[in-house]
């Protein structure tokens, strides 16, 4: 998955790693199914003065085909859900301690964030209030608190691997940790109506020394 | 009621005597109650329909390649109408193509002859249910184009979008959508009372519940499904046409609603609703795999209650199409669990008709290469399911073209290969006369490439991270790369010479239901009872005296008490 696309978050290479996993299971049977499929095809083609058998799927070694595929199938299932779970638990349900929250407000069709400024406190007067840009430091885990004024938005950030969607009425609280600096999409991923398309805004990941500026700069900016 | 039994009694002791009047063309092909003109009605609807959703991916499948260009034979896409594409392209196809194509057309046309009888036991209910399907097919259409344009939800249709017309700006279109909807669940719901009652009442003497075609037994069961799964989605619609018309909140969480609890109720309808369009293609399939196999199926029983089990299962999978979207992150666990377990009776089903080739004399068909097709693209859109399937990868897969490149894998071969399949399989009987073999083999491989080309480039662009129901992705520097829109352009391109091709088909069909070779009775050198009647069958299906007496099961080929290859269900030991 790196190859499309950069990780660049603590969680990306386990959800990247989980899709592998399960790519290399079913790529198996898959590639084992149409194999037989074509070869059985080829195999049993119409020839003139042959019969075809009489095979009633009743017989003992003949439903072998037919029950050892399924365990092994069942089995593979374990895999991929003890995998998935895992890889869930620690994107979703397991929120480590934040060095700093900010919020996220979706509305049609802009995405607003709420930083929490020089204080490092939301809900403070030194907030920091921007449309469609997100800045964030580098190697600090965040929490986020997604809300929404209208409609259902989606607040993905592919290469961070995260979606998660906002719900007029709630505020729903997720992690994220950035592991690369440089500015990527944000996406509005749940169709919210004529401007769905341009919902677009950027994350900004910064080293400490830049984030530090940008504060400093965007609270003078906002300071009367 | 009481009118609809009077007259099934009426045809039993009559024996369709009365019926051999004069009829005018109006009674005959509009106003009929037979099953097999009823049949055609769907059928030819569902195929006009699939055409209009055809003609949408073509429009705003160039709008996605080419972003701003003006559409031959539509003109500029603005983001209003593009939404309104993609939401209505979704619910034609599943609602008034596969819907009833697989389970109305062929349930109405094979049920009845394949079981031996005369007709549906209510064929008044067969023709009001065609009917209100004809409503809901005008109202649809109407709803394009009333002021503010048509519907631009999503098929999916979440409110608070689909609710107040303040966010999704089409006040009436929403609400025609959403009536469209109620009437087609009204019909399909009177369709499947009359599948379930003939399967159980009107089987020809002799034929036991082990006797029946598995494409009997699947129309059968996704009827049952769906009337289990559509209750909940009917008391949701209801609620979001009070929100939208009368201004409650149900789903509204300032006045005390709830937008997830739609998405609740529709997902509890919109899985199920996935194996009832699976179902019946399933059961084509394997009819058609046995005949030009000249093979008994691996195990009728097993693809009887592996296709139970999943019915059952379906039922307890719907929140994975809502992992992300705000529910208990718990509960993501259960789903993942109940949805990797569905996997195992559709392997099986796969397994089963994979296994069913072997020891077989295998006749290429042209209704064979759909049914071989069906087996071959279907594991592509099974194996992809599994990745969206586990919640932790369904975090990034989420609303990508990942999801909607998969989903056509699976609803693909459902509704195009499996209405192929079946149409060109049953052709001579509906017919009378063989379709043209070499026409249908271009016809089948000009569709069965393109489709591929299509849909593979959209499985890399949703590993891309490209998300869907996005009319220009030039606000988003990571999709709109030239690598990004080579891969949009292929896409495009495959999809144009696609539909190219179903110009061959609609020929083919047209010239040879018109000149093609005479079929005779039974072309294929089938089993089932259907094969045992006229081409095309005669009102009441077979002269009264002679009604099929049932012997033995649907699939006894290559017998080895036997010279012929063959053994119909009718024919005394």
């Amino acid at each position: 998955m790196d190859r499309f696309l950069l990780q660049a978050s603590t969680y990306a290479s386990s959800i990247d790693g989980l899709i592998l996993l399960i790519g290399v299971l079913v790529g198996f049977w898959f590639l084992l199914a149409e194999g037989l499929f074509f070869w059985l095809i080829w195999r049993f083609r119409a020839r003139p003065g042959e019969k075809s058998q009489y095979l009633t799927g009743k017989e003992k070694h003949v439903k072998r085909w037919i029950t050892i595929p399924h365990a092994l199938v069942l089995l593979c299932d374990v895999f991929i859900i003890i995998g998935s779970v895992r890889v869930w638990y620690d994107v979703k349900q397991q929120l480590p301690e934040p060095d700093s929250t900010i919020r996220v407000i979706g509305q049609q069709w802009v995405w607003s964030f709420q930083h929490p400024g020089p204080d490092n406190v939301l809900d403070t007067d030194d907030d920091i209030y921007t449309a469609n840009d997100l800045h964030v430091e580098i190697d600090k885990t965040y929490h986020y608190k997604l809300e929404s004024r209208d409609v259902l938005h989606d607040f993905s950030v592919p290469v961070f691997r995260l979606k998660q969607d906002a719900i007029p009425g709630r505020s729903i609280t997720g992690w994220f940790r950035p592991t690369v600096a440089g500015d990527f999409d944000i996406q509005c991923a749940e169709i919210c109506g004529i401007g769905h398309g341009i919902m677009a805004a950027r994350i900004h990941i910064e080293d400490a020394n830049t984030h530090a500026q940008w504060i400093s700069a965007a609270s003078a900016a906002t300071t009367p | 009621m009481a009118d609809t039994v009077a007259d099934v009694h009426q045809h039993e002791s009559a024996g369709h005597d009365d019926h051999h009047h004069e009829q005018n063309f109006f009674v005959k092909y509009l106003w009929s109650t037979d099953h097999k003109i009823i049949a055609m009605q769907y059928m030819f609807t569902g195929m006009f329909m699939g055409l209009i959703g055809g003609y949408m991916a073509y429009v705003f499948r160039m709008q996605l390649a080419f972003p701003g260009i003006s559409v031959p034979g539509f003109g500029q896409v603005s983001p209003g109408e593009y939404n309104a594409l993609i939401t209505n392209h979704g619910s034609i196809m599943i609602f008034w193509l596969a819907m009833p194509v697989l389970i109305a057309a062929f349930g109405n046309f094979l049920i009845p002859l394949m079981i031996g009888a005369d007709d549906m036991v209510f064929p008044r209910i067969n023709r009001l249910s065609f009917q209100i399907f004809f409503v809901s097919v005008l109202v649809l259409l109407a709803s394009l184009f009333v002021q503010g344009g048509g519907f631009g939800g999503a098929w999916t249709s979440y409110p608070p979008l689909s609710a107040e017309s303040t966010y999704n700006l089409t006040d009436l279109g929403s609400s025609l959508w959403l009536l469209a909807v109620a009437l087609e669940f009204v019909a399909f719901l009177l369709g499947g009372i009359n599948f379930i009652t003939t399967l159980m009442n009107s089987r020809a003497p002799g034929m036991k519940a082990y006797d029946i075609p598995i494409v009997c037994w699947m129309i059968v069961i996704a009827s049952i499904l769906f009337m289990l799964s559509v209750g909940p989605l009917i008391a949701g619609a209801v609620m979001l046409l009070f929100d939208q018309v009368l201004n409650t909140g149900f789903y509204d969480p300032t006045r005390g609603g709830d937008p997830i609890l739609w998405q609740h109720l529709f997902w509890f309808f919109g899985h199920p609703e996935v194996y009832v369009v699976l179902l019946p293609a399933i059961g084509i399939t394997v009819d058609v795999i046995a005949t030009f196999a000249r093979k008994k199926i691996f195990g009728y029983k097993l693809v009887l209650y592996t296709a139970v089990a999943t019915g059952v299962l379906s039922f307890f999978v719907w929140a994975h199409h809502q992992f992300v979207a705000g529910i208990d992150p718990r509960m993501a666990n259960v789903f993942t669990i109940t949805t990797l377990l569905i996997s195992v009776p559709i392997a099986e089903l796969l397994f089963v008709m994979i296994a069913t080739l072997y020891g077989g004399s295998i006749r290429l068909t042209t209704p064979m290469l759909w049914a071989l097709a069906f087996i071959a693209e279907f594991l592509i859109g099974g194996v992809t399911g599994i990745f969206l399937g586990a919640s932790g990868a369904d975090i990034y897969f989420h609303d990508t073209y990942f999801v909607l490149a998969h989903f056509h894998y699976t609803f693909f071969p459902i509704a195009i290969i499996g209405t192929f399949c079946g149409f060109t399989y049953w052709f001579p009987k509906m017919f009378g006369r063989m379709m043209n073999e070499t026409l249908g083999k271009i016809h089948f491989w000009g569709t069965i490439i393109p489709f591929n080309f299509i849909f593979i480039p959209l499985f890399v662009l949703g590993m891309g991270g490209q998300h869907r129901r996005i009319y220009n992705f030039q606000h988003f520097p990571e999709l709109a790369g030239p690598e990004m829109y080579q891969l949009r352009e292929i896409a495009t391109i495959s999809l144009l010479i696609m539909l190219a091709f179903q110009a061959v088909f609609f020929y083919n069909m047209i010239h040879s239901w018109l000149k093609g070779e005479k079929a005779g009775k039974n072309p294929w050198k089938s089993n089932t009872l259907e094969w045992t009647t006229e081409s095309p069958p005669p009102h009441g299906n077979w002269p009264p005296d002679q009604m099929p007496v049932v012997y033995r099961g649907p699939y006894e080929y290559a017998h080895p008490d036997r010279e012929e290859d063959y053994w119909p269900q009718d024919e005394p030991a």
